[in-house]
This record gives C-alpha cells, sequence and structure tokens, in this order.
C-alpha cells in the first residue's frame, strides 16, 4: 500500500504548496494593489490616525486636525475659512473620501509619501508617531479675500494669476461650502453631504467654478480674435482703421450681428472696436480668419486642453466643427466656445507677460515634517500665443479700455490696467440671467504682478454689456488692488 | 522518496529512540510563542500587559503538560511532532480570537445590528480543555486502534445520522450544518469526518481485494465491476445530498476526496481516481446550476470585489485586501484592521487576521504547520504495519490536508468559499474538540507503528529490502 500512500503524500503536499504560491501571490505580488486600492477601508483609517499635514496660504495654515474618538479615526480634518479656500484645498473627508489638493498630495499630508521615508524611520526608531509633511501654495490671502468678499453672495468665480511666473494668486467660487462640516464620519457630516449634493442643492456649492465650470466667455473673447488678428498679420496697425461695415450680416444667413446700443464701429480700429466692444468688427475678423487659424490661437492660449495645476482644471472649448456664423459669433463668445474663469485668466496674462504663457500652479513647494524642502515647483512656459511685439500692441487696447471704455471701475489710480469686459448670453434665447465677465492685469513695476479673470453670473436688470463693467470689474479690481499691496510690502 | 529504506528506520527492530524529551522541548516552544504572542498582542492594543498573562500561560501550560503526560505513559513511541504542533496552533488561534474579542469595531457592529457582543476567547479556552480532555481519554480508553475496527457499520450509521441531522435544524448564515439543543449548537460534520474515515478504513479493508481485482481492462484503465460501483454511488449520492439540502460545499468535497483517496490506497488502482473527479466534476457542475446559494459563492470567488461594490457580501473582498494591507511582515498582532471583515472574523476567516497582523511569513509559517501535521500523518500511514492503521491514518491526513486547503484557498480566494473552519486556530468548539481526536487518534496509531517489533516478522510489503542472512 506505500506506493500509492507516497503519491496522496505527494498530493497533499501540492495542496499545501499551492496554497504557499497562493499567499505569495496575494502578499507580495499584488500587495500594494490591494493596500491602496479603492474601497480599503485602511487608507483612510490611516489617514486619520495622526494629526494631517497642513495646507499653507502665507506662512499660515489653512487647515487643521482635531481630535475625535471615534473608532475606525482618531483625527478629524479641519478648517480655517473653509468657504473661502474650499476651491483651492477640497475637502478631506473620513467618511467620503477626499478631492483636490487634499487627494493629490495625500501621501505627504499623511507622511505615507516613499519621499518621506526617511522621516518616517527616524520616527520610528525615536518611537514618535508619524508626521505628516505640509503643501506651501502660491495662494495670496488678501487676493483670496478681496475675491471671496467681493463675489459675496452671487453665483460666480474668480482666478488670479502672476503672469510673470504662472503662480495662482486667488481662486474662489461662490456659492462655497464649508469642509470641515463633512469632515466626519457622523451622521450630521451625512446630512450635510447629502445637503451639498446637485440634487438637494440646485447651487451645487461643491463645484469648483474657477477651474472645473465653462462658461461662454462673451465679449473677453474679443481678445483672442483681435491677439489671431495681429498674429495672422491681418492688420498690423491697431489704430488704423479696419474693413468693417455696419451692419455686418452673418455669413450663410440673415441675420444682421447686433452691436450693444448705438456705438462708433463702422471702420474702426482694433483699439476703437475694443474699446466699444464692437461685435461686428470681431465678428467680421473671426470670419475674414477662419475657423482653422481661429482655433489656432485658442489653442496657444491652452483651450481644448485640461490643465494640472495640480488640481485638474476642465479644458476650455473651442470646437473643431462650426459652421461659418457659428464661427464669427465664437469670435465674439457667443457661440459654443467655453471657457474657465482660469483660462480667461491665462489669456490676460499671455497679454500682460509679454505675449509669453506660464502654465498656472498652486502648489509652491512640498514640506517635510522636519521643515526641509522636499520638492518646489519651478515656473515654466506653456507656450507663447503672441510675439512681444503684438503683446504690447494688444496691452494698449486692452488699457485704453480701462482708461475709457467699458471697463473704466476697474482703474487704480497711479497703475496702469488693462482688460475687456463682456456678458454672455445664455439660455435658449438669451432667457436666462448673462454671465458678467471681467478679465484684466494691472502693472508693476517690473512686469505684470497680477492677471485676473472674474465671471458672475449677472443679474436681469443689467443685460447689456455694461454688465461685465458694472458688476465684475469692481472685484476684479480689488484683487488687482491687494496684490499690488502685498508686491510693495515685498 | 527514491529508497523504501529510508522508509523503514521507524520499523527497525533495535529499540528506536521514543523521542519523548524531543516532545517535550518543542511542547514548551509551543507554550512559549503563544504567551509571547499574547503580550504583544496586549501591548499593541492597549500599552499594557494583558492581565489574563499568567492565567492563561499557566492554562495552556497545564493543557500542554497533562496532554505529554498520558502520552508518555499510554503511547510512549508516537510522534514527537503532532502534540506539540496542536498544542502551538491551538495556542496561536486562542490569541488571534482574544485579540479580536478586544475590536471595537466589532463590538460597534453587534450593538448596530442590535445583537450581544461577547468575547469568545474564554469559552475557546473551555473548549480548548474539553478537547484536550477528548485526547486524554481517547488515548487512555482506546487501548488498540484496531479496536476500531470492530465498529465498522455502527460508525456508517452514527456517521450517516450525524450528517443528515442538520437537514432538520434551522439554517444559519446560509448553510444547515448545525444541531442546535437550546443555546448549544454543534457542528456535526467536524466530528463526521473522523467516523467516516474509521468506518472507509474498515470497509475498505475487507472489500480492497474484490474492489481491485474483480475488474476489466478498458482503454488502459481497469473498470470496477457494476455491484462494486455501488459503495461509491451511495457516497458520491450522500456528498450530493449534503450540498442540495444543506448548502455545505466544503463537507462534500471533504468526504468525497476523502473516499477518493481512501479507494485509491486501498486497491491500489488509478482508475478510482479518474472516476472519482469525473463524478465530482458532475455532481459539482449539476449543482451548480440549479442552486443559487453555490452559484453566489462561485460568483464571489470570481468578482470579489463587483461583487462587494454591487451590495453582495464583501467578505472576500475585506479578506483579500486584509492579506494584501499585511504585507511580506504583517502590521504586527493588534495592529491591523482585519476586523473589517465583520462576523465570522474569528471563526471562518481567521486566516485573514494572520494574513494582515504576521504577515506572509507567517501566514506561510502557519501553512507549514499545518503541513507538518499532514506529513507527520503520511508518515504514520507509511509506517503502520496494519492495512487498517494505513488506511485510517492516510485518511485522517488527508482529511486534514483537504480541510486545511479548502479554508485557506477559500479564504485567500483561490477556490471557491466553502464556510469550514481552519483547525485548531478557528473559533468554534466542535473543530476543536474533534481536531484534538483526530490528533489522538493518530498519535495512537503512530505509537503501534514505532513501537519496537516483539519479533521481526518478514513484512508482505513488495517494497522491503531483503537482508540475506548467512
Amino acid at each position: 500500500m506505500n506506493k500509492p500512500l507516497r503519491r496522496i503524500a505527494i498530493f497533499c503536499g501540492l495542496l499545501v504548496l499551492a496554497l504557499l504560491v497562493r499567499d505569495n501571490w496575494l502578499q507580495y505580488v499584488q500587495a500594494d494593489e490591494l493596500k491602496n486600492r479603492d474601497g480599503n477601508h485602511r487608507v483612510l483609517i490611516a489617514r486619520y490616525s495622526q494629526p494631517r499635514g497642513n495646507i499653507i496660504v502665507d506662512g499660515q495654515p489653512i487647515t487643521g486636525s482635531a481630535e475625535t474618538n471615534g473608532i475606525d479615526f482618531k483625527y478629524k480634518r479641519t478648517y480655517k475659512d473653509g468657504p473661502m479656500w474650499a476651491p483651492v484645498t477640497g475637502f478631506a473627508s473620513q467618511a467620503y473620501g477626499a478631492n483636490q489638493i487634499e487627494n493629490i498630495e495625500d501621501g505627504i499630508l499623511t507622511g505615507n509619501d516613499d519621499r518621506l521615508f526617511f522621516n518616517r524611520t527616524i520616527d520610528m526608531i525615536t518611537g514618535k508617531k508619524q508626521k505628516g509633511g505640509d503643501v506651501i501654495t502660491t495662494l495670496n490671502r488678501k487676493a483670496q479675500e478681496a475675491a471671496f468678499k467681493g463675489l459675496g453672495d452671487k453665483k460666480g468665480a474668480v482666478a488670479a494669476l502672476d503672469p510673470r511666473t504662472g503662480k495662482i494668486l486667488a481662486l474662489a467660487s461662490t456659492p462655497s461650502y464649508d469642509p470641515s462640516k463633512i469632515s466626519g464620519a457622523t451622521s450630521k457630516d451625512k446630512e450635510a453631504w447629502l445637503g451639498l449634493q446637485p440634487k438637494k442643492d440646485k447651487d451645487d456649492p461643491m463645484l469648483n467654478r474657477a477651474l472645473r465650470q465653462t462658461y461662454p466667455p462673451g465679449s473677453t473673447f474679443k481678445v483672442v480674435t483681435a491677439a489671431a488678428a495681429l498674429e495672422n498679420g491681418k492688420y498690423t496697425d491697431i489704430d488704423a482703421p479696419t474693413e468693417s461695415p455696419v451692419p455686418w450680416k452673418l455669413p450663410l444667413s440673415t441675420q444682421n450681428l447686433p452691436n450693444e446700443g448705438n456705438i462708433p464701429c463702422k471702420n474702426a480700429s482694433l483699439r476703437q472696436a475694443l474699446r466699444y466692444s464692437c461685435n461686428t468688427v470681431f465678428g467680421k475678423l473671426g470670419d475674414d480668419l477662419g475657423k482653422e487659424k481661429m482655433r489656432e490661437q485658442a489653442e496657444k492660449f491652452g483651450f481644448n486642453e485640461t490643465v494640472d495645476t495640480p488640481v485638474r482644471a476642465y479644458a476650455s472649448v473651442y470646437p473643431e466643427d462650426m459652421d461659418r456664423p457659428g464661427n464669427a459669433m465664437s469670435a465674439i463668445g457667443q457661440f459654443d466656445n467655453r471657457a474657465t474663469p482660469l483660462q480667461m485668466a491665462m489669456i490676460a496674462s499671455a497679454v500682460a507677460n509679454d505675449g509669453k504663457l506660464m502654465k498656472p500652479y498652486m502648489i509652491d513647494s512640498l514640506r517635510a515634517p522636519n521643515l526641509n524642502t522636499i520638492e518646489q515647483t519651478d515656473p515654466e512656459q506653456m507656450s507663447q500665443p503672441l510675439s512681444s511685439e503684438n503683446a504690447q500692441k494688444l496691452q494698449s487696447m486692452m488699457e485704453t479700455v480701462v482708461k475709457e471704455g467699458t471697463g473704466t471701475s476697474a482703474q487704480i489710480p497711479g497703475v496702469t490696467v488693462g482688460g475687456k469686459t463682456g456678458t454672455a448670453q445664455h439660455g435658449v434665447a438669451n432667457s436666462k440671467n448673462p454671465y458678467a465677465w471681467f478679465i484684466s492685469y494691472a502693472k508693476g513695476h517690473d512686469g505684470s504682478p497680477v492677471a485676473v479673470a472674474v465671471v458672475i453670473e449677472g443679474s436681469n436688470t443689467l443685460r447689456g454689456d455694461i454688465a461685465g463693467g458694472k458688476l465684475a470689474a469692481p472685484i476684479a479690481k480689488n484683487v488687482m488692488k491687494a496684490v499690488l499691496e502685498t508686491e510693495r510690502a515685498k | 522518496m527514491s529508497s523504501s529504506t529510508t522508509n523503514t528506520t521507524t520499523i527497525s527492530t533495535a529499540g528506536p529512540p521514543s523521542r519523548r524529551n524531543t516532545e517535550l522541548v518543542m511542547l514548551v516552544f509551543a507554550v512559549i510563542i503563544p504567551v509571547f504572542a499574547y503580550a504583544n498582542a496586549g501591548l499593541a492594543l492597549s500599552d499594557e500587559m494583558p492581565s489574563g498573562m499568567l492565567s492563561y500561560g499557566l492554562g495552556l501550560g497545564l493543557l500542554a503538560g497533562v496532554g505529554h503526560l498520558v502520552v508518555r505513559k499510554f503511547a510512549p513511541y508516537a510522534d514527537p511532532l503532532l502534540l506539540p504542533i496542536a498544542t502551538l496552533l491551538n495556542g496561536l488561534g486562542l490569541v488571534l480570537i482574544w485579540r479580536l474579542d478586544q475590536s471595537r469595531r466589532l463590538a460597534q457592529r453587534a450593538k448596530d445590528a442590535g445583537m450581544a457582543f461577547a468575547p469568545s476567547a474564554p469559552n475557546q479556552l473551555i473548549y480548548s480543555a474539553l478537547g484536550v480532555a477528548l485526547f486524554v481519554g481517547v488515548l487512555i480508553l482506546l487501548k488498540d486502534h484496531r479496536i476500531l475496527q470492530r465498529y465498522t457499520y455502527i460508525s456508517m450509521v452514527v456517521a450517516l445520522i450525524l450528517l443528515i441531522l442538520p437537514m432538520f435544524f434551522p439554517a444559519r448564515f446560509g448553510a444547515r450544518i448545525w444541531i442546535t439543543l437550546g443555546s448549544f449548537s454543534i457542528q456535526p460534520g467536524e466530528f463526521a469526518k473522523i467516523i467516516i474515515a474509521v468506518f472507509f478504513s474498515g470497509y475498505l479493508m475487507v472489500k480492497r481485494d474484490a474492489l481491485a481485482l474483480a475488474s476489466r481492462r478498458f482503454m488502459g484503465l481497469y473498470l470496477p465491476r457494476g455491484r462494486d460501483l455501488g459503495p461509491i454511488l451511495v457516497v458520491w449520492g450522500m456528498s450530493i445530498l449534503i450540498l442540495v439540502f444543506e448548502t455545505d460545499l466544503g463537507t462534500s468535497l471533504l468526504f468525497f476526496g476523502l473516499f477518493v483517496v481512501m479507494l485509491y490506497v486501498a486497491t491500489e488502482r488509478t482508475s478510482w481516481i479518474v472516476f472519482g473527479l469525473l463524478m465530482s466534476a458532475a455532481g459539482a457542475v449539476g449543482v451548480a446550476t440549479f442552486e443559487p446559494h453555490v452559484q453566489s459563492r462561485v460568483d464571489a470567488w470570481l468578482q470579489p470585489f463587483e461583487v462587494a461594490k454591487n451590495g453582495g457580501s464583501d467578505q472576500i473582498a475585506q479578506a483579500l485586501m486584509a492579506f494584501g494591507s499585511g504585507g511580506v511582515f504583517g502590521t504586527g498582532l493588534g495592529q491591523g484592521n482585519s476586523d473589517l471583515i465583520g462576523f465570522a472574523a474569528n471563526s471562518d476567516f481567521i486566516l485573514a487576521t494572520v494574513g494582515e497582523e504576521l504577515g506572509l511569513a507567517g501566514t506561510m509559517g502557519l501553512l507549514l504547520l499545518y503541513g507538518l501535521i499532514v506529513e507527520r500523518g503520511v508518515r504514520t500511514a507509511l509506517a503502520a504495519r496494519d492495512p487498517f492503521g494505513k488506511l485510517l491514518a492516510i485518511g485522517l491526513s488527508a482529511a486534514f490536508a483537504i480541510q486545511v486547503f479548502v479554508v485557506a484557498g477559500g479564504v485567500m480566494g483561490l477556490i471557491p468559499l466553502t464556510g469550514m473552519t481552519m483547525p485548531f486556530i478557528a473559533q468554534g468548539g466542535s473543530s476543536v474538540i474533534a481536531n484534538w481526536a483526530l490528533v489522538a487518534i493518530l498519535i495512537k496509531v503512530s505509537d503501534t507503528a514505532r513501537r519496537p517489533a516483539p519479533a521481526p516478522a518478514p513484512t508482505t510489503d513488495a517494497e522491503m529490502t531483503q537482508v540475506v542472512r548467512p
């Protein structure tokens, strides 16, 4: 009977071997994937087992951690001025995960990042608790306050950049939400969370409008059209009259493209056309250039591409397939092209920075718990939408707009400001409230320290092109002033 | 395994060392390791030595000591590894169960579900004591394992009753594997595997020639006669019945596998294995097609994470994540989160706690300990000198091996989950007590096998080396 016995012994050995192989597969080969996969509650448990590192603005933390005595989680995330900073920080919730910086830099904030391995080892040897590192942002508290307060209870967003580097200085979105209210895992947090969902709250307070909502850009897009005209050599002298009949009929259509009110647009020069925001001039320009050239110019400014700041900003759109009238309407920002506030701020910043577009970013550096810098973000150029010569021409045009055009309410005494207003109609047959836009930049003693874009869902009373100047320009002005003050204080 | 002389060393007449002192040294380790593990878990959970430290150490030491003394007296030539490994596994199991008792999360979940959360470790300690008592009882009362041959048909009847009874009791957690008496419930399947092994050994010992020799050759296989197929079909039918009415995949797999293994050993006919595999495949496919419970288990095995996402049971997914989170070295006792598995974390899924807290290293060590028990059992079967003892030892070892494979494989997602318990470490009285009895029988067989032969008898074994004396 011994021969079959030995075979059975081998069979039992194979059973054990199969288990050992499977064990190695699970705990060695697949271990990392299983460890970090969605749905593994341990990720959250570890995330909140110690105080999180902080997100820092102007040297001050805008986040904190509070000790709770939950079963799963020891600490809870807290926020200072949560609603104001929500578009920057995102949320870190025990029950609902995390997003934006809280999610992207989770490794640093928890201290689990590989670059903190050394710190962790030292802490382990000395018996200290693991500590998280900090995320230093590029934001400017005063500018953010000006933006958030300026938006007040209106629905809208502000994005401000430093054109010289691409640093994001302000990123506001209203209505906002307080991430502190959903950072726990209690029934109260659940209630707050459910209350914030678009199903419950039509205003969608958790939407980051500055980066993730595209709006019809309205007349602010005329800056792009003007840039395309200059870059393609359609016109070189901004003060020479253009061939622009009034009324101008949309191509392939019986419709005239109307201007806002009775403004001198017939054969107006580019400068005058931008000053008065002439639809006829820019519509015809877009049509003359054709949709390919228009799209190319838009894409040089960053359209049709997402931007990782590192929080991903959605792509602004300049569609490929449009008919001629559509393209002409797009040239004045009233058709299918859509832009995020960040995108419009990038346009202003490229013009202000003599044609060089810097890649927007909001994380300046990552800091280990021992205050050593682990990673430093260097400014990088994204593209060159305009030659510096053409950029200066466009600057001069935009400065005229603020000096004596539609954007006079953005004037700052003793400072050169350039800008462009816009009012985008939306809804079927213009039934919904229009969006009031303002994009602008201010010049300091060395280059331009700030470019800003503001969009506000306007009210019914202000339907004209003045809405942008009336509603959005004052906010832009205050943001610019705040940045200029901090510049001077440096 | 090339030369047969290596296996005959245990049967030499020169009075082999009894190895009892080896066993004692091993036992000391088998008690110390769980005690240290207990201290480790306690320190990790509450930064202080657990209060029951001394009593636990003494208790485990006492159980091991009593077992050892009884083995010394009543089975002096027994295999020296079986008792220490069983003690070590049982001790580690107690520590793991105690550690899961401390879980605030499990307590909270029980509260949310409106159930009382009672610690399981004290009960498990009592069961372990009962298990060791049964072990001692078997060693003292069973003078010779061959006595069991007399009870061949009685054990058949008892086994049938044990297996059929749960059908008349309410199902728990989707399987009817319990006999409930008031607040007390036992899993008869655990005991049935031993009794079935006794029955098979007795039955096959008598019938082996008929089964092996009365056959026709067909395509290189020996086909058994129709009348000899009867018992096989009965056992196969039993397994299917258990599967259908008690929805207990594990037990039916265990019995059928056990039967095929023992048939093969008894008859030395490979054709039985082929038949066995064909029939189990047919049965499994047949049942799986119309049995929703089995189907859902297979789904949970194939796509554990999808099933969990779609509101099904997330136990397998949680277990896999526990293994993965443990990594190579584990989190350390008391520092993992294997209690996320929820209820059954300390019974069917206790291996996941081992995986997370002791890591790949600890889990492999544990699996190798099980492998060692099986290996010692097979050795015993090889060394045994009577066919009944051979069959009994291989039957018990194979049953043990299949059970470990089915449970560990299920928890690790290697095969569909079947809902049996890890011998010795899982929480559950029936399992601990039955497995101590199993080890006792193996020890008894090995004692008989390794006892110096009264006189060198010529063995019938074809493989024995012929020694020509001048």
